[in-house]
């Protein structure tokens, strides 16, 4: 069994992301042979010209999705932490959409059950958003490394503001 | 749903009637596809089959079509985004056409359309709503007087869709400016000709649109590893100025090439270029580059002011906005700049045009021939940024002397006279480009014949003069076949839409266009046959303006061109184009593509290309 914490997903930066959708088309294809954005389990937000980021399923420790299922049709897998979804007992309700607070749960327009990242599971190179990602704003990675990344970068901004005091 | 094949076209083409409200689809004319392509090609010829020669671009019967490209809606770099506003210009009427990216394109496709045919005219301000299959026109007079970006976001709310994309109109297009521009995504803008007032003659504020059909080419795999090789391609060297500096490098370039026109014309070297390079402005005010929708290459460069008078000011910034609203007026203050490309965005204005005019009007008062009554106090002198922002708002609103000067330098200047039309720097009634032309020959002669009016985006053949390729001094043979090819090539791009900053990553032009075109839709069309389209392209745009009055009359340059010899001590010092240089590059353009001495195409041309169906257009006039 994987621990917790070796999870990883889908992380984006907004300080990279342009908002070019090659994600959702990434995505779409991978997933469904088309390009589609509303088919994509990546979603990108442009908030404003200067704002934008993609969302994609961050593998709750608690998924509020799993919990919301009056049918049991959501499991959190062991191995992986992705959220497996048994669409012969999804009726498209779209309870899990509604307790996810990050937008990753979507409805498929055609299947009308529900469906979000898998990490590409099928493929053996991973996320195929993060491999066409032309900006590298998407990774695969787990909250202990982005916490790294996050105490190196304060530090180094730290201390290069000693420096030009 | 009703059937459509989504293998690069979609199939359909949406005709709504205004006038009746009713609207209904129609099966594309697939002969009309494969001869003209898309986008605007495909465009100028659902125009020409639906309009009536002499229309008034602003009567209910002058139609609006918007096109898309056979590869909208998909992966492929910068050509999934695109789309096409193509109508009468009331700024020149001639043909007019304006290409916007963003990602609206991508959403009418996927909506299932190739183009929309707007005809008639509401008696009510209205907005059309293209959800799928289900199209209505609904009620806009809430949207009246709101900025595109306020119309977007109204709509969006209302409506309750946050991925629904518009493009609408702002006051400028309401009030029929014929400067007045359509803008989808708050920043990105179908620009020139007018087309924006040919909406608002319409009562139509905007277009809001949302697609949920895939998107599958006709041979998905090739067609993915041709999008890997163009993402390796858009890291190389060919878009490197795009990504990095943006258009607006241009400044110090064309600056020092004393090839920027500044001082409406009065100079073609700016002495203040540093303070408003490329280089300032990405230093000073770039906040972020951002991306059209399957875009690896993103060149969109937003600039915020965050501090000072203008704080608060965002908009996208781009040589030509850069340089119309800077050395044109004089203007060296880079946020004032900024602020003026914002409000041009505000009211719906082609900020090239609104530019130019802002240096026309400038000019008109240095030599007396606007007061400072006629201009309501304002102080229009070369380099008065207040005074920029003033005429600006005046324009947009349609208030005082901006009512006049709405229209373009052309419009004006017929009704100040005094001789203004001399300082009015026009071709056919749409107002000059970034470029002097006194000095760059070829771009000279390009600018001359290009079938919207003054224009750097029917060919770049100012890159072959500033290339060094040839002479940029000379008026020679030779430049009407470089012109020729160029704008060939530009209407294919046009067609096929793909974005011009991506041009580099065609290697080879016409084979690249031919297979990207052919993986996507499934047809097996020879590049040759592409270029033939190109060809065929041009022509058609040339048949449109015959039919609408044009002659080589109208392939000339702005007064001060021919007339004002370039007055900077440098390397292009006394650079003009006199009338026999332009004869002698008009009649090799002629020459070159076929046509008659008076620019006519031939029937005997018209049967080559497959267009003997336009033949009527020219029956009277070959015999010159």
């Amino acid at each position: 069994m994987v621990k917790i914490h070796e999870r990883k997903f889908v992380s984006c930066d907004p300080d990279k992301c342009v908002g070019c959708q090659i994600c959702e088309y990434a995505c779409s294809y991978t997933k469904e042979k088309a390009f589609n954005p509303i088919k994509s389990r990546i979603r990108v937000v442009r908030q404003n010209q200067v704002v934008n980021m993609a969302v994609a399923c961050r593998l709750c420790e608690e998924p509020a999705c799993v919990a919301a299922c009056p049918r049991d049709a959501l499991t959190q897998s062991d191995e992986t932490g992705t959220i497996m979804i048994d669409k012969d007992k999804c009726n498209g309700c779209g309870w899990c959409i509604e307790a996810c607070d990050y937008g990753a749960m979507m409805l498929h327009p055609e299947t009308k059950t529900v469906y979000t990242c898998d990490l590409c599971k099928e493929k053996t190179d991973g996320p195929q958003c993060v491999k066409w990602c032309p900006e590298e704003a998407l990774t695969v990675v787990t909250s202990d490394v982005l916490a790294q990344k996050a105490r190196i970068s304060a530090i180094k901004k730290l201390f290069q503001e000693k420096k030009q005091q | 749903m009703e059937d459509t094949n989504l293998n690069g076209y979609a199939g359909r083409v949406l005709y709504v009637d205004l006038t009746t409200g009713k609207t209904r689809t129609e099966k594309l004319n697939e002969d009309f596809a494969k001869k003209y392509i898309g986008g605007i090609g495909l465009g100028m010829r659902f125009w020409l089959a639906n309009s009536k020669a002499g229309v008034d671009a602003y009567s209910a019967d002058n139609p609006l079509v918007l096109a898309l490209g056979p590869i909208s809606g998909t992966m492929f770099p910068t050509g999934g985004n695109g789309h096409a506003f193509i109508s009468k210009s009331p700024a020149t009427g001639g043909v007019g056409e304006a290409v916007s990216h963003g990602t609206f394109g991508a959403e009418l496709k996927r909506a299932g359309y190739d183009a929309v045919i707007l005809t008639g005219k509401s008696d009510r301000p209205v907005f059309l709503w293209i959800d799928d299959d289900s199209v209505q026109l609904l009620d806009a007079a809430h949207l009246m007087g709101k900025s595109p970006s306020e119309t977007e976001d109204t709509i969006k709310d209302e409506i309750g869709d946050y991925y629904i994309r518009v493009a609408s109109i702002g006051l400028a297009g309401e009030k029929l400016s014929k400067i007045a521009c359509i803008i989808n995504e708050k920043t990105r803008a179908a620009g020139r000709t007018g087309l924006g007032g040919v909406m608002g003659s319409k009562n139509l504020k905007a277009i809001a649109v949302r697609g949920t059909r895939d998107i599958v080419p006709a041979k998905p795999d090739e067609f993915m590893d041709l999008v890997r090789e163009y993402h390796e391609r858009m890291k190389g060297p060919a878009t490197q100025k795009y990504r990095t500096l943006g258009t607006v490098e241009n400044i110090l370039i064309n600056n020092d090439q004393f090839c920027m026109p500044t001082r409406n014309y009065r100079n073609a070297h700016f002495e203040d270029a540093a303070s408003v390079s490329g280089e300032a402005v990405n230093e000073r005010y770039v906040a972020k580059i951002i991306a059209c929708s399957s875009c690896p290459m993103r060149c969109e460069h937003e600039a915020v002011i965050r501090d000072g008078a203008y704080k608060g000011t965002m908009a996208r910034i781009e040589y030509e906005s850069l340089w119309a609203m800077g050395p044109y007026t004089g203007v060296s203050k880079l946020d004032a700049i900024i602020k003026a490309a914002e409000l041009c965005n505000f009211y719906g204005m082609d900020a090239q045009s609104a530019g130019v005019t802002v240096g026309f009007v400038m000019d008109c008062h240095e030599k007396g021939i606007l007061t400072h009554d006629d201009l309501t106090g304002i102080d229009a002198h070369f380099g008065n940024a207040e005074a920029l922002l003033q005429l600006l708002e005046k324009m947009g609103k349609r208030e005082g002397i901006g009512d006049m000067l709405a229209d373009g330098v052309k419009a004006a200047a017929e009704k100040i006279g005094k001789g203004s039309d001399k300082l009015a720097q026009q071709i056919k009634g749409l107002e000059v480009t970034g470029y002097d032309l006194r000095c760059l020959k070829t771009a000279a002669l390009a600018s001359a014949v290009s079938f919207r009016g003054a224009d750097q985006n029917r060919s770049n053949a100012y890159a072959v003069d500033l290339k060094g390729k040839v002479d940029r001094l000379k008026a020679e043979k030779g430049r009407g076949k470089i012109v020729k090819d160029l704008e060939d090539t530009y209407a294919l791009l046009d067609s096929i839409m793909i974005c011009k900053n991506a041009r580099g990553t065609l290697y080879k032009e016409t084979q690249d266009m031919a297979k990207i075109y052919n993986l996507a839709t499934g047809y097996d069309i020879a590049p040759e046959e592409l270029a033939a389209a190109g060809e065929r392209i041009n022509t058609l745009a040339r048949l449109i303006n015959i039919r609408e009055g044009k002659s080589r009359k109208d392939d000339t340059l702005p007064w001060k061109v021919m007339n004002e010899p370039i007055p900077d001590d440098g390397p292009v010092k006394g650079a003009v184009v006199t009338q026999d240089e332009l004869d002698l590059l008009l009649d090799d353009y002629y020459e070159s593509r076929g046509w008659t001495l008076e620019g006519v195409p031939p029937s005997t041309k018209l049967k080559q290309l497959g267009m003997d169906d336009l033949s009527g257009i020219v029956e009277s006039k070959q015999e010159a």
